[in-house]
């Protein structure tokens, strides 16, 4: 990564639209975890109590699709502020199983799931964000530097390709890393 | 004036929502409100789809629990297929169950809770994650971390992946465990019992420092669901429902588990994509339907574990309330710590048991029933998956409830109660932000779950008035 050589490179993982899979995975790195957290600051994540997305993060792995509104403003900050944006697994890169619900009309999937009530369905009330009419892949909201494919990527993807990034090298996965699934 | 205060997004939870808290006049809270703000429609989009894709689908509702939404999906099938799964396929199914609560407790307590247990409610934000325990207590860390590891490397040998492993079918198990693996685990387990043992401890000997907490934290009467053996023991993956009352009075000792909707209804509100589960006979709306699920409920509603250790931290919980129902959701710390420790010796129990390397796992048939009733007990706590199917095997109806469902209304009046305690005046702040948050982890809400119809949670504290206009709002930054 290009960075300055007294500071460590700022890293932020982010969960969209999805099932927090790849996050488990990146835990899945187990005692490399604590290798990793010597290479990198961890600015902005799931597992921190950082609530707001910081400025200058150089690297920033993003699971999940884009379903609502709140997910499309967040995708557009993290772009902003993010010298390199990852796609981090396949609801990301595809739209996944989030993306099942595409042939079905939004309004008739709240309809029914809420139709026994009591009470008017959700998002009525309460600044609920808005269901996107079809979920879309990360690459259709915002440009994407790197995908990292795989339901959840296994924990030797996300190391190779996080640490490749971190030296500022090209991610160059082998040919059975690049798999969906 | 009536105030909103608003937290989003709450962090350090596995999902995405907000609180809202409602002030008076007075500046007084009327109201605070847990909103789940994700959605992704389940049940709708696995209509139309076979019986047998079912497992594979609903377990990428969550990646931190997949397992249980696997297993539950795979006695919803068992129940279409109408077939009794062999035995070796049971103690398998129960095996890798057992690793998969070893591996969510553990992350629930060292990932996720500890930081605040031992660095404080009111530390630095910026220190209070897994990041500054491993800096403050890196023996801890790494054990926590390796204890997890030892639940996923079981998921793993038995599913090929740690998360979303293609494994249990309709009817089984598609692989079993070579006698190698079986080893494999053995000599894992002392280090893993002792970091569990040392866990225990821990919460233990920290129990006094959080005394306020204890009282506050989610401490009121309600109902506890979950499922116990026939004989009344501590049970994950299997038996029948038993309904506890406060004062410890069995209201259903045992239901079977296809009559799960002569207990349990749903009801709708409009500010959260969560629905809110409530004991039927009792109502919604009056408080008396309330019903808490998970580790407490659990440890509260058997009558014993059945193993060793865990039956020993049993005997001590119980003396919390002198022997009555354990009320306050804090402890909830320790009964999650008490069932890894329980999941532990299963798992050694299993392992010895040479019926385990039979090798028929799995009861071939096809679509002999129209309906399918899988329950089990997933980490946070009663799971159920209901399927309808037509003559071909596909789905023509399916009912999700999940254990943060379950916990809703339960995760509302602990915000509700934590918020009346600590907010005076208008001012956030960044304390009252992290023990609002502390309350709803302890019910360890799996929003991935939650939001199979529903979401996910970031923390955002908003300040309405009566009329519904934002006066303040902080977002922790």
């Amino acid at each position: 990564m290009a960075t300055s050589t007294n500071s460590k490179a700022r890293l932020a993982t982010v969960w969209l639209g999805g099932c927090a899979g790849c996050h488990m995975s990146l835990l899945d790195l187990d005692e490399r975890i604590v290798d990793l957290l010597a290479l990198v600051d961890l600015v902005y994540s799931p597992v921190a109590d950082i609530k707001k997305f910081p400025e200058g993060v150089d690297v920033t792995l993003v699971e999940g699709a884009c379903c609502n509104s709140d997910n499309i403003h967040m995708a557009r900050e993290i772009r902003l502020k993010s010298k390199q944006v990852v796609s981090f697994g396949d609801c990301a890169i595809t739209g996944n199983v989030p993306g099942m619900r595409n042939r079905l009309k939004v309004e008739n999937i709240l309809s029914e799931v809420y139709a026994d009530g009591p009470g008017p369905a959700p998002p009525a009330q309460g600044g609920l964000p808005v269901l996107l009419a079809k979920v879309l892949p990360l690459h259709q909201v915002i440009p994407v530097d790197v995908y990292l494919p795989g339901c959840p990527p296994s924990p030797e993807r996300i190391w190779l390709a996080v640490t490749a990034m971190l030296k500022g090298e090209p991610v160059e996965l082998p040919a059975e890393m690049r798999t969906l699934g | 004036m009536a105030q909103i205060i608003a937290i989003d997004p709450i962090t350090r939870i596995e999902g995405h929502g907000k609180v809202t808290i409602h002030l008076d006049d007075a500046g007084i809270v009327s109201d605070a409100k847990f909103h789940v703000v994700e959605f992704r429609g389940f049940e709708k989009f696995c209509e139309g789809r076979t019986f047998p894709e079912m497992p594979g689908i609903t377990m990428r509702i969550c990646g931190i629990c997949p397992v249980s939404h696997m297993l539950a999906s795979a006695k919803a099938c068992d129940g279409i297929l109408g077939a009794r799964i062999p035995p070796a396929a049971n103690k398998l199914r129960r095996l890798i169950n057992h690793a998969q609560y070893t591996q969510s407790h553990a992350l629930n307590f060292f990932h996720l809770c500890a930081p605040d247990l031992l660095l404080g409610m009111e530390s630095d934000p910026a220190d209070r994650n897994v990041v500054g325990l491993v800096r403050k207590y890196p023996d801890l860390a790494m054990r926590g971390i390796k204890l997890r590891a030892f639940g996923q490397n079981i998921i793993r040998m038995l599913g090929e992946k740690s998360i979303h492993p293609p494994w249990a079918v309709p009817g089984g198990v598609r692989e079993s465990l070579s006698a190698e693996q079986i080893d494999q685990i053995r000599q894992g387990l002392p280090e893993a019992l002792d970091t569990a043992e040392i866990a225990v401890n821990l919460l233990k000997d920290n129990l006094d420092n959080f005394k306020d907490e204890i009282r506050t934290y989610g401490d009121f009467p309600s109902l506890f669901i979950g499922l116990v053996t026939p004989e009344g023991g501590l049970e994950h993956y299997d038996g029948l429902i038993r309904v506890m009352d406060s004062e410890g009075r069995l209201i259903e000792p045992g239901l079977p588990i296809d009559r799960y909707r002569e207990i349990i209804a749903e009801a709708v509100e409009p500010w959260s994509y969560m629905k809110f589960p409530y004991y039927k006979p009792a109502g919604y709306g009056n408080g008396e339907g309330l019903y808490r699920v998970g580790p407490l409920a659990r440890i509260n509603i058997c009558d014993f574990a059945g193993t060793p250790r865990a039956d020993r931290e049993i005997r001590q919980f119980r003396r919390l309330n002198h022997g009555k129902p354990v009320l306050a959701s804090f402890y909830t710390h320790y009964a999650r710590l008490i069932e890894l420790l329980f999941s532990l010796e299963m798992i050694e129990e299993l392992i010895e048991d040479p019926r385990i390397l039979d090798p028929h796992i799995r009861a071939i048939a096809g679509a002999n029933e129209s309906i399918g009733v899988g329950i089990m007990e997933a980490p946070r706590g009663t799971l159920i998956h209901e399927y309808q199917v037509d003559d071909c095997g596909i789905i023509t109806k399916a009912n999700l409830i999940v254990a943060t469902g379950n916990n809703n209304q339960a995760i509302n009046k602990t915000v509700q109660q934590i918020a009346k305690s600590y907010l005076s005046g208008f001012e956030i702040t960044e304390g009252l932000l992290n023990r609002i948050e502390h309350g709803i982890r302890l019910y360890d809400p799996c929003l991935s779950c939650a939001t199979h119809a529903v979401g996910h949670m970031p923390l955002h504290v908003q300040v309405f008035d009566r009329n519904g206009s934002l006066i303040n709002e902080k977002t922790r930054d």
